[in-house]
């Protein structure tokens, strides 16, 4: 029987009650007693001098309050990037500063320069465009391709960086003449060139954020739509504004999605609360949806060159990849970590390859930022894996299922040290792609691809072995990494008088249920009813720390958190049991939300014992301090590793080259599972993003640098008609080895195993269909490109 | 500016509007009416479903007069009269159609539009009908069973393994 509450059982979410009946409470559903508007000036031009900023008329427009250029801010310091790379002859990366406001120069389409505030909403916008008509701008040439990028020093993104290169990466460097050495020796060697195309996250909710300032106290507030209130208040506090982090308070109520792109922090957040300091007023801004393609960080963006040495038999011998990976005009908060060491390091995949070596050329370009977006890295080295592991079998004539079979780690093996520096604690690879197989019916795919041939359509299956790395992060590894700050997370449960208990996590739920999910682990442990547990996040002002929820890392680092100050709590309920029931601490025992003298029949509740740690009359405070309330950081000793298979099978029809994917299964190894409603809806919702990913979106700048798809109307977005039902597994468990919930992590793995299972699926219909001249068709695989290269 | 009045959620409302206010904007701003989300600017994402005269429009497509007089239902107005959830929102509910909740209302209204229109409708109709709502977050797939589910239809076997 399935469990019907606590640790497994799939409770429906609490959440879902507000949002249902539209009382949920977004950034931009607040309205603020003598509130005004910001409007951003953003430029029309990828790259071009700023030679004057228009203000004097748009100064004197009706409404308006107060312009801002980039020369007010050009004091304050930079939105930094929180990881320092290394190139691989040991310089520093280049960091060019990124201002609140651009100034001096403008570096993409979007990129805000000036800031209107204005009564209303209407007259903020006619005042933003005067600007944007009397400023003069003088165009210099667009940089966006990131090969012409590096081979043109003269023209550059930032004056002082001459070839525009933010830096050259090697992972390992100590690997590069031996993995040379293998590929030159190797019996096979399959090569691929491929683009992981550039993807615009498209959270529902565009970016909003309301800046307060209250003059008696000197206190500023931040509403905004972030997935880290915390880190967002320490870079504002740390680097960008300097406003004391206890006179900051950042919330980030409802959020409708983020997906990484509202990790960051982002220049209209410190525009609103300087002009909320000036104006001493509410100001207000969120972005239209063409603000959001033109200013949110964007996604992936690789181009990659892999090749796979190998026995004549499959057996991998070496991987080598040498990838241009585009940042943007302005390195965003996590955007040198995502191509090196969220990439790089999973780049042996979940194959005991002997030896890898990994470059990354990181270029700037006058585009939006790119940064991490679902999956962040990993979904790049998947897909350049998982394409070459294809390609390598049918160059050779083997089963692509065998080929994987035969490299992947066994479970035996664990813990796996890679040869990218990664030590797996746990998995078993062979059973999820023994399950995927099951699922999939593959004995009987031959008629269905006879089927699918008899109305006319090509029919293939695609497979992907993936592995990730999530929880991201143990602090001493990623500080050895370059990051700048420890990752680790934080929690507060405290109990109140009458028994009910509020949970504050470091955690941010915007779409994946911590409400909910959080509060079955705490009854759990606590034997109480889930409805007695509250969860608050997304304020600073109630929440001890923490760094948020990316990296698919709530529950695996922000959750440990609160399950640790949880056993806290436990442990001092053990105390106060003790002297109330007169009995030594060590026989007190825990079970079923009573605490009671082992061996006896004395016994008090949990609730009993939440009252008397608060009216106490005769605690021996000497040893006893009165309160029941535990906090609790935690630090994990590794990151975790999800892994799974996805098998996709498509239909496509060879006259338009269309592709319908008829199949999606998935197997996957998440550890432990705490709600298995949960995982499955967001093992769906990464798949369709990398369906997405794999047959619609694409993120095209012209060669001056305009973003052509800038809309919904241009850019393809899965919609309901363009997926399946998928089917999702999840009983591989494997229970991560080194925290105390065994959990993984789901949030990321379906958007990383699943661009490859499609484009291989696309190959193999193509195969099997006569058009063996196909090897390989970059994402999106548009029908456009499907028909080319049939016909090509 | 112009006053308009029409009947929202069985309540009868008016203000006064630009011609230019969207209806999207009289909901959310005049009204207070926030769970209609705005999700986009050119009329592509659905977040602002609501129901005209018993049809589904984009509330942000018409303007608030071509409302003046109609008869309008926003997600506020769909629960049961107890304020229990109604059919389809409890659908949502127990099959975990919603994560982030943004495109939800839109979702819901649409749905309701379907079912009203097409008490029974197959996978690949409920999937063709919300084209014009799009979500990021649900791969569509608790979604579209929700729906199948809301309409009586029994969708245990949907994706089992």
């Amino acid at each position: 029987m399935p469990k019907d509450h606590g640790i497994g059982a799939s409770s429906k979410r609490r959440e879902d009650v507000r949002f249902l009946t539209g009382k949920g409470v977004y950034t931009d559903d607040l309205a603020l007693h003598g509130e005004v508007h910001a409007v951003m000036v953003r430029s029309t031009v990828a790259h071009g001098s700023i030679k004057a900023v228009g203000t004097a008329r748009a100064a004197g427009m009706p409404g308006v309050l107060a312009v801002f250029t980039g020369e007010d801010f050009a004091a304050v310091g930079g939105n930094p990037a929180g990881w320092l790379i290394n190139s691989r002859d040991g310089t520093p990366m280049r960091e060019p500063k990124r201002p609140v406001l651009a100034h001096g120069k403008v570096r993409h389409v979007g990129d805000a320069y000036a800031a209107v505030v204005a009564e209303t909403y209407e007259q903020a916008r006619d005042a933003a465009q005067a600007v944007s008509d009397d400023s003069e701008i003088t165009e210099l040439p667009a940089i966006v391709d990131m090969a012409a990028a590096v081979a043109n020093p003269g023209n550059r993104v930032h004056d002082e960086i001459p070839d525009n290169l933010c830096f050259d990466w090697g992972w390992i460097e100590d690997n590069r003449a031996a993995v040379d050495a293998a590929i030159k020796a190797a019996p096979h060697v399959t090569t691929l060139e491929l683009v992981n195309n550039r993807l615009v996250p498209n959270a529902m909710e565009p970016r909003a954020s309301i800046g307060e300032y209250f003059p008696g106290t000197g206190d500023y507030k931040l509403t905004t739509t972030s997935q880290n209130p915390h880190l967002t208040r320490l870079l504002i506090a740390a680097f960008v504004m300097g406003i004391p982090e206890n006179k900051l308070q950042v919330v980030a109520p409802d959020v409708g999605g983020g997906f990484g792109s509202k990790i960051y922090h982002y220049g209209e957040e410190a525009v609103v609360l300087a002009a909320a300091k000036k104006l001493a007023r509410p100001v207000r801004w969120t972005a239209e949806r063409s603000e959001s393609f033109l200013s949110d960080a964007h996604g992936r963006d690789h181009v990659t060159k892999i090749e796979l040495a190998c026995e004549k038999d499959g057996t991998f011998i070496a991987f080598r990849t040498e990838t241009l990976a585009n940042v943007g005009a302005y390195l965003s908060n996590f955007s040198t970590a995502t191509p090196t060491f969220l990439h790089g390091t999973l780049m042996a995949g979940p194959y005991k390859v002997p030896n890898v070596y990994v470059n990354v050329k990181t270029v700037f370009t006058n585009t939006a930022p790119v940064d991490a977006y679902r999956g962040a890295g990993r979904p790049e080295a998947t897909f350049s894996l998982e394409r070459v592991v294809d390609k390598m079998c049918r160059e050779l004539g083997l089963d692509p299922f065998e080929v994987r079979r035969k490299n992947l780690i066994t479970k035996d093996m664990f813990p796996y040290t890679t040869p990218v520096g990664l030590a797996y604690d746990t998995g078993d690879y062979q059973a999820t792609l023994d399950k995927a197989i099951a699922m999939a019916d593959v004995a009987g795919f031959e008629a269905r691809r006879a089927a699918s041939a008899a109305k006319g359509k090509l029919r293939g299956m695609g497979l992907s072995t993936w592995i990730e790395a999530c929880g991201i992060a143990p602090s001493h590894l990623v500080g050895v990494l370059g990051s700048r700050v420890g990752l680790y997370d934080a929690a507060t449960v405290r109990v109140n008088a009458t028994g009910s208990i509020s949970v504050m996590t470091g955690a941010h739920s915007h779409g994946q249920g911590h409400e909910t999910v959080f509060a079955q682990i705490v009854a759990d442990k606590l034997g109480i009813p889930e409805s007695s547990v509250e969860i608050v996040h997304g304020d600073t002002a109630k929440i001890p720390f923490g760094m948020g929820s990316y990296g698919s890392r709530s529950l695996a680092v922000c959750g440990v958190a609160m399950a640790k100050a949880v056993d806290k709590i436990i442990a001092k309920g053990k105390k106060i049991a003790a002297h109330m029931l007169e009995a030594a601490e060590g026989d007190i025992t825990f079970e079923d939300g009573k605490f009671a003298v082992a061996g006896t029949d004395k016994a008090k509740t949990f609730g009993e014992i939440a009252f008397s740690a608060y009216v106490p009359h005769n605690y021996p405070l000497e040893t006893l301090e009165p309160g029941l309330e535990e906090t609790s950081f935690y630090d994990p000793a590794n990151f975790t590793y999800p892994a799974g298979a996805y098998l996709c099978e498509v239909e496509v029809d060879a006259e338009t080259g269309k592709v319908d994917i008829a199949a999606f299964r998935c197997a996957d190894d998440f550890g432990n599972i705490m709600n298995p409603m949960i995982v499955e809806g967001q093992v769906h919702g990464g798949v369709g993003q990398g369906i997405g990913q794999a047959l619609l979106e694409n993120t095209h700048y012209d060669e001056n640098g305009q973003l052509l798809t800038g809309s919904f109307m241009d850019y393809a977005m899965p919609r309901a008609d363009d997926v399946p039902f998928y089917n999702v597994d999840y009983s591989c468990q494997t229970p991560c080895t080194h925290n105390p919930l065994g959990v993984k992590g789901c949030g990321e793995a379906g958007a990383i195993g699943s661009p490859p299972a499609v484009v291989n699926a696309v190959i193999d219909a193509l195969h099997r269909g006569g058009h063996s001249h196909v090897t390989h068709i970059d994402m999106p695989v548009s029908p456009s490109r499907v028909w080319s290269a049939i016909n090509g | 500016m112009t006053k308009v009045s029409m009947t929202v959620n069985g309540k009868p409302v008016s203000g006064v509007v630009e011609g230019r206010t969207l209806l999207s904007a009289f909901l959310r701003e005049g009204l207070g009416l926030t769970g209609t989300h705005i999700g986009c600017d050119t009329s592509q994402c659905g977040a602002c479903v609501v129901h005209v005269d018993g049809r589904a429009v984009k509330s942000c497509s018409i303007f608030a007069q071509e409302a003046a007089g109609a008869t309008v239902t926003t997600i506020e107005g769909m629960a049961n009269a107890d304020g229990s959830l109604g059919a389809i929102q409890q659908a949502f509910q127990d099959h975990h159609g919603l994560q982030c909740g943004f495109c939800t209302p839109g979702m819901v209204m649409s749905s309701a539009a379907l079912l009203a229109e097409n008490p029974k409708p197959s996978e690949a109709e409920v999937r063709h009908y919300l084209e014009g709502n799009i979500c990021r977050c649900t791969g569509y797939h608790n979604i579209v069973k929700a729906v199948m589910a809301a309409s009586g239809q029994d969708v245990s076997a949907v994706a089992a393994e």
